[in-house]
């Protein structure tokens, strides 16, 4: 019995006296944290994307306080977190560039990309591609295993009827989450202003990437939009052509000249629609011209 | 002089011959955990000698004050499990008071100290071996020594092994467990001397 009290006071005493003396030893050595970390902290998203380039939102809550980083870095959030952040640092809101993903390769899903065998095994991008370079024919294009969407946080790609990713841009955060995930590095965060892309991610040759391809979006290096381009922002890279966004100024006149489809301008129609407008007008403009040189020559014949 | 001799006999011993990581497999969560970085390794290291010598401290004063009198031996490991969370709940906050990058940096495996083999194993081999007060003290700070020694090591071979070229799926973890135990065949060299 007495062994019992014994062993109950021994360890009821010992844990008191510890408890007593970290509670102590807790007010004396108190770290004072900012309470703006904790409150930036609770209005991030805390997602942990790593798109503002800290690792996760506590970090970035403290690099924003501690360290006067961007405000404006988290992509998730959007203008609301900016605002809200900016209220509790005091400082002028502003928004960044919102980057949105762009898959560099538009075989045209399923029934028009060009296999070289049936793919059935795991269902992940990275073990398709081990297998003598991937089941479709050209060997940088997508093997439709959708790494990319499992990996997609915000619900932002879709798999259409004919198994291609669309990435919807309204829920694309530009978090890079598919980014990493592709392990062909098809995809690319770019700004939302930049319109204009080059949907070919292969360096093959032309002859060989045109065969490859099913879709006609092939990149063949024939290096028409590197002439075309009026700010040279295209490069040849190992016969692919790469648009350098920060040059590009999304004029179009690349997708014009390209004699695939590789390069993707959606404002081609509505840039043809302004064309003929343009057109007609300016016609209109040189009919009334020439009525009015026209009647000034017949006054002068008159008046001589 | 033989005073002496023993202490120097009890370092080689703890740090060398019956190294608490590399003979004895105590605490090998930490060794391949914080040996990632040469800093971080050797805040590690200190953490742990003080640890491990504060609670040889501790340990041997209650075993041999409390739980002796009072016959209630079977209550060592508790009684010593309790007193190692609370030192490294202290040695927590005054790291993290005095010194915040380290304590980032050890992340953590700073609270992951209480749960490592090798404090408790430290503590209860005093007892074991029967050391007084003196050396039970010395014994803790020796075998923290030889720890943070072969951590402090494995730090340094990984640093130079993150720039060699290895086949991919050697990198990392594999080559370090392959590294862990060549030093362990190493260490085991020492276990010939005799004085």
């Amino acid at each position: 019995m007495s062994i019992l009290i014994y062993s109950i006071a021994t360890l009821g005493t010992l844990g008191l006296i510890y408890g007593l003396g970290l509670a102590f030893a807790s007010k004396k050595f108190h770290v004072e944290i900012d309470p703006k970390i904790e409150t930036i902290n609770e209005i991030l998203p805390s997602v942990n994307c790593g798109a503002c380039g800290y690792p996760g939102c506590a970090a970035y809550a403290e690099a924003v306080v501690e360290k006067g980083a961007e405000i404006n870095l988290c992509a998730p959030g959007g203008d609301e977190v900016v605002k809200h952040i900016a209220e509790i640092m005091g400082m002028e809101a502003t928004t960044a560039d919102r980057k949105v993903a762009i898959i560099h390769c538009q075989s045209g899903g399923k029934d028009n990309t060009n296999f070289k065998y049936n793919y059935q095994g795991i269902e992940t991008c990275k073990a398709a591609i081990l297998i003598s370079g991937g089941p479709n024919a050209c060997n940088y294009g997508c093997v439709y295993q959708y790494d990319c969407v499992r990996a997609c946080k915000f619900d932002a790609m879709h798999i259409d009827d004919n198994g291609m990713i669309i990435v919807n841009n309204e829920n694309c955060t530009g978090c890079g989450a598919c980014a990493i995930a592709c392990p062909r590095d098809l995809i690319e965060m770019v700004s939302i202003k930049k319109r204009v892309h080059i949907l070919c991610a292969s360096h093959d040759k032309g002859a060989v990437s045109r065969k490859a391809c099913g879709n006609n979006t092939a990149c063949i290096a024939c290096t028409l939009c590197v002439k075309k381009c009026p700010v040279d922002a295209i490069t040849m890279d190992d016969n692919l052509a790469i648009i350098d966004y920060d040059k590009c100024i999304v004029c179009g006149l690349c997708a014009d000249v390209c004699p695939t489809s590789a390069i993707f301008d959606p404002l081609k129609e509505v840039r043809a629609q302004k064309k003929a407008a343009a057109k007609v007008k300016a016609d209109a403009m040189m009919k009334k011209i020439a009525e009015q040189k026209a009647e000034e020559n017949k006054e002068e014949d008159n008046k001589s | 002089m033989e005073f002496v001799g023993k202490i120097l006999f009890m370092a080689v011993m703890a740090i060398f011959v019956q190294n608490f990581v590399l003979m004895r497999f105590l605490g090998l969560c930490p060794y391949i955990g914080v040996s990632k970085k040469l800093d971080s390794a050797l805040g590690m290291g200190m953490a742990v000698i003080f640890v491990m010598t504060m609670a040889s401290t501790f340990t041997w004063l209650i075993h041999t004050y409390l739980l002796v009198p009072l016959h209630i031996e079977f209550l060592q490991t508790i009684a010593f499990i309790l007193t190692i969370a609370s030192l490294v709940q202290l040695v927590e906050m005054v790291i993290q008071k005095t010194a915040p990058a380290l304590y980032k940096s050890l992340g953590v495996f700073l609270p992951l100290i209480t749960t490592n083999c090798a404090v408790l194993g430290v503590a209860i081999l005093n007892i074991q071996s029967e050391y007084n007060f003196i050396f039970a003290i010395l014994n803790g700070l020796f075998a923290g020594i030889g720890f943070t020694l072969v951590l402090i090591l494995m730090a340094g071979i990984r640093e130079r092994l993150e720039r060699a070229e290895l086949p991919i799926s050697m990198k990392g973890m594999p080559i370090s467990m392959i590294v862990a135990g060549s030093m362990a065949l190493a260490f085991l060299g020492f276990s010939g001397l005799k004085f």
